[in-house]
C-alpha cells in the first residue's frame, strides 16, 4: 500500500498523519481524525454536505485526496466557533431556523462562511448561486437564505464595532 | 429587596410553551458539527460491510465465487445465502405479510439485489473485495411494467410462492398478483354513475420516486457474546419496532436487543423498513463477535432501500351538469416492486387511500387497488405522507380538475359546490373515515383573496389570446385534506403491534423534567416541541425540558415516527401524561396550601388557592414537595407514562395555489407563485411548522417536477445518482408564501393535527394543477408528472404551440 | 464508493511531470482538479495505478498577457477565470460562461485544463474554445506543440493528447473591439451539464457582421462549431429570420446521444433554441 506522510494545519493545529494515497480527504477527517462534522451524501460530488475550507476555497472533500492536502490550511465546521464563541454563520442558521435534521448544516456553514469572506454583502441571488453546491433535503432553503443574510448584518456590525 | 412580580404575560412567555416560536434545543450540536449520526459511531475493533449486487434485474444465481475477495488480506468473510441458510435466516418477513430475501437466494429478482456480503478491516478493503466477488447469472425475461406482469403468459417472477394462491389479503389470482383491496360500496357507486348526467374518466400514473434523504441509510451492529446482548445503532424510524423484528429474526431475547436511532439525517419514509443491510451487519456481528458497520452509498439508497407511489390509477367521477359531484370510482394497479415490502398498517395493503374522496361531500364511493410483483426493487414506503394518501390526494384533486375542465366551471367554484360543510363536521365519508373538523370554505376565501385570484385568471386570459406571448400561464389550485397520526389500534396495526404511541415523563426534585418518547425525530425539532407541549402543561420552562427518543433500553414502546403520527399519537401522549402528573401535583399542592383540590386553580406554571391569590404552589414547589414531602398515603416521586390509543385519525387540510409560466421554446418551468395556507388544528411552534412548511413544498416541488425512477427494457433503472435523480438546489427552489388558519380537532388533547406532511402531499398535484392549466385551453385535462422541460416540450409539441 | 489503489506522485515541474508520464507505463493519469476522475474512480470507471498530481506547479496556473496573446494555464481554476480581470476585460465570455460549470466548490478546483483534456463532450470549455479559436500547448516527451482547438476534439473521451502528453497552456486572443458575447446553456439544474449549449462571438462593422462564432455544447460526440450557421451570418445584417435560418443550420450538424435530460430530437430542438437565444443576447451586448 502507498502511504505518504501528510503534514497540514487542521483547525488551527499543525498535525502529521501517515495516509494511504487513495483516502479521501473526507474519509480521513472522519475516521483517521474522528471530525466527523463534515458528512457524506453521494459519491458523484453533488450534494455538498462534505465541504470544508482549504486554503480559503469552498471544497468537497469526498472528491479531493487527503494527500493533496499537504502543506494546505484545513478548516472544518468543527473549526469555526472560535474560543468557545460561536461563528456568526452558526449563531444565524440557529436564529432563523436554518437546520432541521442537521445533515446538510456542515456543508452549508463552511460554504456559507467562505461566500461572506468572499463576498461580505451578497443579494438573495448570489446567495443562492452561492449555495447551489450543498443540497439540503427538508429546509427548503428559505430560512438558509435568511441566516445567509442575517450573518452578513451580524459580521459587518463586528466589523464596524472592532474598526 | 423583592424581586418584582411578573406579570401572567412574563409567566407564559418564560414557560416557551405552546404557541411560542422558540428556537430549538436540538441545534447547538448540529452547527458544531457534533451531531451523531449513524455513520459516525466508531467502536473499537469494529469491521466494515459492504455488499456484492446483482448487475441484472432477473436471474439465476449459478455460481458465486468467494476466493478473490478471501485472498485480499483485511477481509474476514464473504457470506451468501448459503451461508444465512443454516440460520433461517436468508429470507425474512417483511411488514407487508409477505418474505423478502435477505441474500438472493439462488435467484436475483432486481437489478442491484443484494447477493453476499463482504466484511473486511475498513471500508476501502470492503469495497475492493466487492469488486473480487465472481457471480455467474443466467438471465431471464424481466418484467417491467405491471400491466404486462399480469398477462397470463408473463414470466413467474416469486418461485418461491409456486401454489400460493391465497396471499396476507387475500386471494391471489395470478402468480405475479399480490393482493387486491376494496373499499366504499361498489353497487352503490355504480348506480351513481348508471344515473349521473355527467361522468368523465381519467388514467393516470403517479410515478416511481425515492424519498432520498441527504443521509442514507446503515447501521453499526455490536453483538456482545458474553452477555449475549446485541445492540444495534440504526438509521430507523422506527426503532421499537425493528427491536420487535430483530428479536424475532435473530432469536435473541427482545430484552436482551437495543436499538438506537441516533440522529437522523432525514427520514421521509424511507427509513421505516427492515433491511437486508441490516440483518446482514447484525448476523456477521453475532458470527463474528465484533462490531460491524454498514453505510449505504447513494446509487445503493436510490436503487434498492425503500421507493414510494408507483401507482396506476383509473379515476371516474359522476355529477350532475352543475358540478355537484355524486359518485367516485378508483381503480388502481400498485406496482410493488419484487417482494411486498410496503409499511402500511396490517390491514390496509394499499395504507389509507381510500381517503380518496378528499374534501368532498361525495355520497358513493368505491376504490380497488391491485398489488404486482415486477422485477423492481421493492418499498412503497410512505414518502413524507401518510400511507398512501398522496395518491389518494393527487387522484381526487385532479379528478376535480378533469370534471371542472368537461363542465367549463372554475377550479374553485367546483370545490366551493363540493366541499364538505363547516357544519357537516364530525362528517363521514362514503369510505367510512369519520373527518374530525374543517371549514374549507373560509380558507379558500382567504386563499383566493390572498393572491387576487380574478386577476390572475384575467392576466392568463389575455396571454392565451396573444400568440406571441413566449410563455404559457398556469394556475393550480388544490384544497385537500389528509388522514393522519395512524392510528386507532382497533383497526391500525404493525406486526400485530397497535399503532398507539407512548411517552413517559419525569420531573426532577428541582423542577426540570426529562421526557422519554417512542418516536424518533429525523428534523421536525421534537426536542423542542415536545417540550414546548409539557411546558404549557406543566408549567415548567421548556428550556429544563429534555426529551429523549429512540434508544429503546430507555424509551417506552412506540411505533416510530411516519405518517404524520408524532404529533397526532406521541403528542397527545405527552399531554396525556402530563395530565397524570398535574393530576398528582394538584394533589400535592393541596397538601401543601392545606386546602381541598377543588379549592385550586390552576394558572400558566402555579397552583393557587381560589380567592387568595398571595396562596399558591409552582410546579417547582410541588417537584420538591413530591421526593419531599408528600401527603401521606400518596407515593413519593412525580413522573407518570401514558400510552395513546387515538380514537380516530386527524385530518390536517391546506388550500394551495400555484402560478407556473412555461417556456413554449425549451418546456421550462418557473414557479412564479406559490401560496400554501395550511389548517394543521392547533400551532405548537409556529417556527417550526413554517419550516417544515418550506421543507414539505420543495420536496412536492422535486416530485412534481423533475423526480422519476425510469427503468429501461433489461431492468435497469436509470437515474440512480444525484446526477439525474432530482433534488433541487436553492436557485431552483421558488421561494414560499404560507398563511393558517385554525380548526382543533376536537378529539385530540391539544388540538393538533399534525403538519410535516401535508406541504407535500398538497403541493405535487397543485404544481401540476398549474402545468396541466397552462394546457387547457387546449383541452388538456392530464398530464404525467414530472414536468421536467424534456416531458412538458413534448406536449408543447404535441399540441403544436411550441416556438 | 471508494477509489482503488494507486501510487501518488507530485512533480513540481512541467518536466518533471512528462518525465512521470513517460517513465510510469500505460496506467497513470495526470491529476488537476479531480472532479471528472475522481468520481470516475470513486465508481471504479476509471483505475488508473499512478496518478501524477499537477497542483503544485506554479508555471501551470493563471493568466499571463503575451503580446497579444492571452495565454491561461491549463491549471487555472474555473473560479480564478471568473475572477480574472484580463479574461473579464478581453475574452468576457470565458468567465461569464464558466459561471454556469458545476457549482462554486467544484469551480473551486475543476480547472479550465482538465475540462478540456477530459474529452467530454458534455463539458463546457470545449465549445468555448472553439468559440475563442484557442490554441492548445501539448507538453510531451519530444517537446512541445500547438494545436489549434479545431483540431484537438477527436471524439468522445478522446483529444489530441497521447497519454505522455500534458496540456499546459490555452491561448486565445483578446475579442474585436466591440465584440458581443453570450454563452446559453439550457440544464436540468444548478450543476448539471447541458442539455443543449451554444457559445456565440459576434462583431460588427457597421451593422453587418464582420465576425462569427457559434459554437455547440453536448450536442455530438464532441464539442461542435456550426460552420454552416456561421455563414448564414456572415457579411449579413442580422434580422430574425436569418437568426432562424442559422438555428436551423446549426441543428443540421447536430447528433446528440439521448439521455434522461432528452432524446435527439428535444436536444437538437433546444440547440436551436439556444442558438437563436444566443445570438440576440452576443447582438445586444456587441456595439
Ligand atoms: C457535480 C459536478 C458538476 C459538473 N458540472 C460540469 C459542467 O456543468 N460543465 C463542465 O464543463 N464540467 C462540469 N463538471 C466537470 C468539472 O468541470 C471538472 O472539473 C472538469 O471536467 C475536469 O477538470 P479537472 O481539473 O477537475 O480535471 P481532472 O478530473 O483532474 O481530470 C480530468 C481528465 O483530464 C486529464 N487531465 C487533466 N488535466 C490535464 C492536463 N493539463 N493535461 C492532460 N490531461 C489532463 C486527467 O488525466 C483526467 O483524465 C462537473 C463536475 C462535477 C463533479
Ligand atoms: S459527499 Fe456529496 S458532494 Fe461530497
Ligand atoms: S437540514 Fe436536513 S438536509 Fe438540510
Amino acid at each position: 500500500m502507498a502511504k505518504q506522510i501528510v503534514k497540514m494545519n487542521l483547525n488551527g493545529q499543525e498535525i502529521e498523519q501517515l495516509v494511504d494515497s487513495r483516502t479521501l480527504l473526507v474519509h480521513f477527517l472522519r475516521e483517521q481524525m474522528n471530525l466527523t462534522g463534515a458528512h457524506i451524501g453521494c459519491e458523484t460530488s453533488q450534494c455538498g454536505v462534505c465541504t470544508v475550507d482549504i486554503d480559503g476555497e469552498s471544497v468537497k472533500s469526498c472528491t479531493h485526496l487527503a494527500v493533496q492536502c499537504d502543506g494546505c490550511e484545513v478548516k472544518t465546521v468543527e473549526g469555526l466557533a472560535e474560543g468557545g464563541v460561536l461563528h456568526a454563520v452558526q449563531e444565524a442558521f440557529y436564529e432563523e431556523h436554518g437546520l432541521q435534521c442537521g445533515y446538510c448544516t456542515p456543508g452549508m456553514l463552511m460554504t456559507s462562511y467562505r461566500l461572506l469572506q468572499d463576498n461580505p454583502n451578497p443579494t438573495e441571488d448570489e446567495i443562492r448561486i452561492g449555495l447551489s453546491g450543498n443540497l439540503c433535503r427538508c429546509t427548503g432553503y428559505q430560512n438558509i437564505v435568511k441566516a445567509v443574510k442575517s450573518a452578513a448584518v451580524k459580521l459587518q456590525q463586528k466589523e464596524s464595532a472592532t474598526a | 429587596m423583592n424581586a418584582p412580580v411578573k406579570t401572567l404575560e412574563e409567566r407564559k412567555s418564560e414557560l416557551q410553551g405552546m404557541g411560542d416560536s422558540r428556537l430549538r434545543k436540538e441545534d447547538a450540536r448540529f452547527i458544531q458539527g457534533k451531531g451523531q449520526y449513524c455513520d459516525d459511531i466508531k467502536l473499537p475493533g469494529m469491521l466494515h460491510m459492504d455488499i456484492v449486487r446483482s448487475p441484472v434485474a432477473h436471474g439465476r444465481i449459478k455460481k458465486i465465487n468467494k476466493d478473490p475477495a478471501m485472498a485480499i488480506p483485511g477481509v474476514h468473510a464473504v457470506l451468501t445465502a448459503d451461508d444465512l441458510k443454516p440460520l433461517n435466516l436468508h429470507w425474512m418477513p417483511t411488514l407487508a405479510g409477505d418474505v423478502a430475501a435477505v441474500l438472493a437466494d439462488e435467484k436475483v429478482h432486481f437489478q442491484m439485489q443484494e447477493v453476499a456480503i463482504v466484511i473486511a478491516d475498513d471500508r476501502y478493503i470492503a469495497a475492493d473485495a466487492v469488486e473480487a466477488v465472481e457471480v455467474e447469472y443466467e438471465e431471464l425475461p424481466v418484467v417491467i411494467d405491471p400491466y404486462k406482469a399480469l398477462e397470463p403468459d408473463a414470466p413467474v417472477l416469486r418461485e418461491d410462492l409456486a401454489g400460493k394462491t391465497e396471499g396476507a389479503h387475500g386471494p391471489r389470482d395470478h402468480h405475479n398478483h399480490i393482493f387486491t383491496w376494496e373499499a366504499g360500496d361498489k353497487s352503490a357507486a355504480d348506480d351513481a354513475f348508471a344515473n349521473a348526467p355527467v361522468t368523465v374518466s381519467q388514467h393516470m400514473h403517479y410515478p416511481r420516486v425515492h424519498p432520498c434523504p441527504l443521509e442514507t441509510c446503515g447501521c453499526v451492529a455490536s453483538f456482545d457474546p458474553v452477555k449475549g446482548e446485541l445492540t444495534t445503532w440504526m438509521t430507523s424510524q422506527a426503532p421499537h419496532v425493528v427491536r420487535t423484528v430483530v428479536s424475532m429474526l435473530s432469536g435473541v431475547p427482545e430484552s436482551k436487543v437495543r436499538i438506537i436511532s441516533p440522529d437522523i439525517g432525514g427520514g421521509f419514509g424511507n427509513k421505516v423498513g427492515v433491511y437486508p443491510g441490516y440483518v446482514c451487519a447484525i448476523v456477521s456481528s453475532i458470527v463474528l463477535g465484533r462490531p460491524v458497520k454498514w453505510s449505504e452509498d447513494r446509487i445503493e439508497n436510490i436503487s434498492t432501500t425503500a421507493f414510494a407511489r408507483d401507482y396506476h390509477m383509473d379515476g371516474h367521477l359522476a355529477a350532475t351538469e352543475d358540478g355537484k359531484i355524486l359518485g367516485l370510482k378508483v381503480d388502481v394497479v400498485a406496482d410493488h416492486g419484487a417482494f411486498d415490502a410496503c409499511a402500511d398498517p396490517t390491514k390496509f395493503p394499499a395504507g389509507l387511500f381510500h381517503i380518496c374522496s378528499g374534501s368532498y361531500d361525495i355520497p358513493s364511493a368505491h376504490c380497488s387497488v391491485k398489488g404486482v410483483y415486477t422485477n423492481k426493487a421493492p418499498g412503497g414506503v410512505a414518502y413524507r405522507c401518510s400511507f398512501r394518501v398522496t395518491e389518494a390526494v393527487y387522484l381526487i384533486e385532479r379528478m376535480v380538475d378533469v370534471l371542472a375542465q368537461k363542465l367549463n366551471m372554475d377550479k374553485a367554484e367546483i370545490r366551493k359546490k363540493n366541499f364538505i360543510r363547516k357544519e357537516q363536521f364530525p362528517y363521514t365519508s362514503a369510505f367510512g373515515f369519520e373527518y374530525d373538523s374543517g371549514d374549507y370554505h373560509t380558507a379558500l376565501e382567504k386563499v383566493l383573496d390572498a393572491v387576487d385570484y380574478k386577476a390572475l385568471r384575467a392576466e392568463q386570459e389575455q396571454k392565451r389570446n396573444d400568440p406571441n406571448c413566449p410563455t404559457l400561464m398556469g394556475i393550480g389550485l388544490v384544497t385537500f385534506t389528509e388522514v393522519v397520526g395512524a392510528g386507532p389500534s382497533k383497526i391500525c396495526d404493525i406486526l400485530g403491534v397497535g399503532m398507539f404511541d407512548s411517552c413517559e415523563i419525569r420531573i426532577h426534585p428541582t423542577g426540570s423534567a426529562i421526557a422519554r418518547m417512542g418516536t424518533i425525530t429525523q428534523g421536525q425539532g421534537h426536542q423542542t416541541t415536545y417540550a414546548q407541549i409539557i411546558a404549557s402543561e406543566l408549567g415548567i420552562p421548556s428550556e429544563v425540558i429534555q426529551v429523549e427518543e429512540g434508544d429503546t433500553s430507555t424509551a417506552p414502546y412506540g411505533l416510530g415516527t411516519y405518517g404524520s403520527r408524532s404529533t397526532p399519537v406521541a403528542g397527545a401522549a405527552i399531554a396525556m401524561a402530563a395530565r397524570k402528573i398535574h393530576a398528582k401535583a394538584r394533589k400535592i399542592a393541596a397538601h401543601l396550601l392545606e386546602v381541598a383540590e377543588g379549592d385550586l386553580d390552576w394558572e400558566i406554571d402555579r397552583f393557587k388557592v381560589r380567592g387568595n391569590e398571595e396562596q399558591f404552589k409552582t410546579m417547582a414547589d410541588i417537584a420538591w414537595a413530591a421526593y419531599n414531602q408528600p401527603p401521606e398515603g400518596l407515593e413519593p416521586g412525580l413522573e407518570a407514562v401514558h400510552y395513546y390509543d387515538p380514537p380516530n385519525f386527524t385530518y390536517p387540510f391546506g388550500i394551495y395555489l400555484c402560478v407556473v409560466d412555461i417556456d413554449k421554446g425549451t418546456g421550462e418551468s418557473s414557479i412564479r407563485r406559490f401560496y400554501a395556507l395550511d389548517d394543521c388544528g392547533t400551532r405548537i411552534n409556529p417556527m417550526i411548522i413554517d419550516g417544515q412548511i418550506h421543507g414539505g413544498l420543495t420536496e412536492g416541488f422535486a416530485v412534481a417536477m423533475g423526480q422519476q425512477m425510469p427503468f429501461d427494457e433489461q431492468g435497469n433503472l436509470m437515474g440512480n445518482t444525484l446526477m439525474d435523480y432530482f433534488l433541487p438546489t436553492a436557485v431552483e427552489t421558488p421561494t414560499w408564501e404560507t398563511d393558517y388558519t385554525v380548526t382543533p380537532s376536537p378529539h385530540h388533547p391539544i388540538g393538533a393535527k399534525g403538519v410535516a406532511e401535508s406541504p407535500h402531499v398538497g403541493s405535487i398535484p397543485t404544481f401540476n394543477s398549474a402545468v396541466v392549466d397552462a394546457f387547457a385551453h387546449l383541452g388538456v385535462t392530464h398530464i404525467d408528472m414530472p414536468h421536467t422541460s424534456y416531458r412538458v416540450w413534448k406536449k408543447l409539441k404535441e399540441e403544436g404551440v411550441q416556438l | 464508493m471508494i477509489p482503488p489503489s494507486f501510487e501518488y506522485h507530485r512533480p513540481s515541474s512541467v518536466e518533471e511531470a512528462v518525465g512521470l508520464l513517460s517513465s510510469l507505463g500505460s496506467e497513470v493519469k495526470i491529476l488537476a482538479g479531480g472532479h471528472s476522475l475522481l468520481p470516475m474512480m470513486k465508481l471504479r470507471f476509471a483505475e488508473p495505478e499512478h496518478l501524477v498530481d499537477i497542483n503544485r506547479i506554479p508555471e501551470l496556473k493563471g493568466v499571463r498577457v503575451i503580446g497579444d496573446d492571452i495565454v491561461i494555464g491549463a491549471m487555472t481554476s474555473e473560479n480564478a477565470v471568473i475572477a480574472d480581470p484580463v479574461l473579464n476585460a478581453k475574452v468576457p465570455l470565458l468567465p461569464e460562461a464558466a459561471k454556469n460549470i458545476a457549482d462554486p466548490q467544484v469551480r473551486n478546483r475543476g480547472t479550465i485544463g482538465g475540462d478540456i483534456a477530459h474529452g467530454d463532450p458534455a463539458n463546457d470549455h470545449p465549445a468555448l474554445a472553439l468559440a475563442c479559436d484557442a490554441i492548445m500547448t501539448v507538453v510531451g516527451p519530444n517537446g512541445t506543440r500547438q494545436v489549434p482547438a479545431s483540431e484537438f476534439f477527436l471524439g468522445t473521451y478522446w483529444t489530441a493528447l497521447e497519454e505522455t502528453d500534458i496540456l499546459t497552456e490555452i491561448t486565445v486572443k483578446a475579442f474585436p473591439q466591440g465584440a458581443g458575447y453570450a454563452y446559453k446553456k439550457l440544464k436540468r439544474k444548478t450543476g448539471d451539464w447541458a442539455t443543449a449549449a451554444c457559445a456565440v462571438v459576434v462583431a460588427l462593422s457597421g451593422s453587418s457582421v464582420s465576425h462569427i462564432r457559434i459554437t455547440l455544447t453536448n450536442l455530438g460526440p464532441t464539442a461542435l462549431r456550426a460552420y454552416d450557421a456561421e455563414s448564414i451570418l456572415m457579411g449579413q445584417s442580422i434580422n430574425d429570420d436569418l437568426i432562424r435560418q442559422a438555428a436551423a443550420k446549426a441543428m443540421e450538424i447536430c447528433d446528440p446521444a439521448e439521455d434522461l435530460r432528452g432524446d435527439a430530437e428535444y436536444k437538437t430542438a433546444m440547440a436551436g433554441q439556444m442558438v437563436q437565444r444566443a445570438i440576440n443576447e452576443a447582438l445586444a451586448k456587441a456595439s
